[in-house]
């Protein structure tokens, strides 16, 4: 009876890890395929396709627009929600809570209605789309979202320090910027990288709110269009490997480090 | 009451702090939004929007047959989405939780969720390779003789379910996994105690207990599910219209501005009722 439960619990969990790769697995499989149709059966290896999506301007510039959003608009969003969090943190403000809710309430809404919004104002005061815009954009997305996580992290065990650096003579800023920032650096962090796997991801409202300088999801959109491509199955290939590098970084700095200190 | 100067100070410096996210939530998020909703009264004449109060776009909305459709064909998608997430990720979460051995649980947990940090558009895709007419799932099929002709599994609904499907199990893996491992051995050592099998305790002691983190996964797969665009529009083709993929058609082919944003508002309603019965249940489940 224990070997049937162990045996079928081992068949349950492959066959749902199985599934839950099977569409990776095809993507990075195929990207290596020589043909032009990234459909079995599999013939040939080739690193061609990586070739052309690294000699493709478009998908290249599309990359940088991608990371340099994602950093910037997550970067934002960190300082604007950790220096909210201080003040809901440390101070008394009328109708904190109502406040509180105003700062997380994009997080209930749906990034098409986020989007829709911001491009309805901006056409609205004529409003060039540009990267700026989605980056804007991406900031309402992730600010909830850092404040949140950094508002959590701030209990009060962290006061008596503060308290002690002013007693030391330290301005306001300098508490904040020596004391405060570096005692909550795992979930600054946390919801560093957070947002910057969020924006590097997001497609509706850089879809909505660009024009020309699109990020990657928008040009991988596009791509799509013409069907299936060993091409995209490169950059899709490419994209996943990021994406995990971003993962490892954030295990190994953020949660190792928050558990040595434990 | 009256406030000394450096109460006064004081809370200048707190406003200091908190003003720029309000400022920014306010100015980026608020106004967009309420703009958004008036617009959804307002009207198109030609290409201009015309800002005269009517309701036309909402008596549109259900009076004609194919917009209230694609509301129904949502809601019908994402109740079904939900309801096989469920299913299928409580096993796969107790499995982890239960027979994993612990220090093998984190990267179990990690491997589930994985391909959910790859790019959403291009997962998306990468289930076309899979499911469409000359892809693996079909060729192995018809290689192995099960079946001569290859099995219609994209662009319609049976492709949107597995999309999402395959997005949610990530997800509700995790927040039932959460809930779990929270749960103290003694509750299912008191059921054997009192004399329960497996099942028994599994049904009124496990499962209840897991609700609140069913639940709270369950109003993520129905916000997520019934507010997206892409895997309907890449996997399920344009037989079934859901309502993001209405809302992109007034957008996209009719620029019109007033429809979409009535759309998006019906869309907003659903979600908040949907929100309201969730925070309900979870309030009555704990009194």
């Amino acid at each position: 009876m224990r070997h049937l439960n162990t045996a079928l619990s081992t068949l349950y969990a492959s066959a749902l890890y199985v599934f839950i790769f099977l569409p990776v697995a095809v993507l990075v499989l195929f990207s290596f395929q020589d043909g032009t149709l990234p459909v079995p059966p599999l013939h040939g290896l080739t690193l061609r396709w990586y070739g052309e999506i690294f000699a493709d301007a478009k998908l290249m510039s599309a990359l940088m627009h991608s990371l340099v959003v994602a950093l910037a608009s997550s970067a934002v969003a960190c300082v604007l929600g950790f220096l909210a969090a201080y003040a809901f943190a440390r101070y008394t403000l009328p109708a904190s809570a109502l406040q509180r809710a105003l700062i997380v309430a994009p997080m209930t809404v749906s990034t098409l209605i986020i989007g829709l919004g911001l491009l309805s104002l901006f056409s609205r005061f004529n409003v060039t789309l540009s990267l700026w815009t989605v980056g804007i954009g991406h900031v309402v997305i992730n600010l909830p979202l850092c404040f949140a996580i950094i508002y959590a992290s701030m209990g009060g065990h962290q006061v008596n320090i503060e308290r002690a650096a002013r007693d030391l003579g330290a301005r306001d800023w300098q508490v904040m910027a020596l004391v405060t920032a570096p005692m909550l650096a795992p979930s600054i962090l946390a919801a560093f990288f957070l947002s910057v796997t969020f924006s590097w991801d997001e497609f509706i409202v850089a879809f909505l709110l660009s024009r020309f300088d699109v990020t990657l999801p928008v040009e991988i959109w596009s791509m799509l269009r013409s069907g299936l491509d060993p091409k995209t199955n490169a950059i899709g290939s490419v994209v996943f490997l990021i994406s995990v590098v971003f993962l490892i970084v954030m295990e190994l700095a953020v949660f190792r480090k928050s558990g040595k200190s434990k | 009451m009256t406030t000394t100067p450096l109460e006064r100070a004081e809370r200048r410096k707190a406003w200091g702090f908190a003003l720029p996210a309000l400022i920014f939530t306010i100015a980026f998020f608020l106004v967009p939004f309420l703009y958004m909703a008036a617009i959804s009264f307002w009207k198109r004449e030609g290409r201009e929007i015309v800002a005269s109060w009517t309701l036309d776009n909402y008596a549109a909305f259900f009076g004609k047959p194919h917009l209230l459709k694609a509301l129904f064909n949502s809601l019908e998608v994402t109740a079904i989405v939900t309801v096989i997430s469920i299913l299928l990720a409580y096993p796969l979460a107790w499995i982890i939780a239960e027979r994993v051995p612990r220090r093998w649980q984190r990267f179990a947990l990690i491997m589930a969720i994985l391909p959910f940090w790859t790019s959403y558009v291009v997962r998306s895709y990468s289930w076309l390779l899979v499911l469409s007419g000359g892809g693996v799932v079909n060729q192995a099929l018809m290689w192995t003789g099960l079946i001569s002709e290859p099995l219609q599994l994209s662009a319609n609904r049976v492709g949107t379910v597995i999309g999402f499907v395959h997005f949610f199990v990530m997800l509700l893996t995790l927040t039932i996994y959460a809930n779990l491992v929270q749960l103290s051995p003694n509750y299912r050592r008191a059921a054997a105690d009192l004399g329960a099998n497996g099942f028994q305790t599994f049904r009124h002691v496990i499962l209840p207990l897991t609700l609140p983190g069913i639940m709270v996964g369950a109003f993520l797969t129905f916000v997520l599910c019934i507010g997206d665009y892409i895997t309907p529009q890449i996997l399920g083709g344009n037989n079934e219209l859901v309502l993001p993929q209405v809302i992109m058609l007034q957008l996209g082919r009719r620029a019109d501005f007033p429809m979409a944003a009535a759309l998006s508002l019906v869309l907003m309603v659903v979600v908040t009722i949907a929100y309201l019965a969730c925070a309900r249940w979870l309030k009555m489940e704990r009194t």
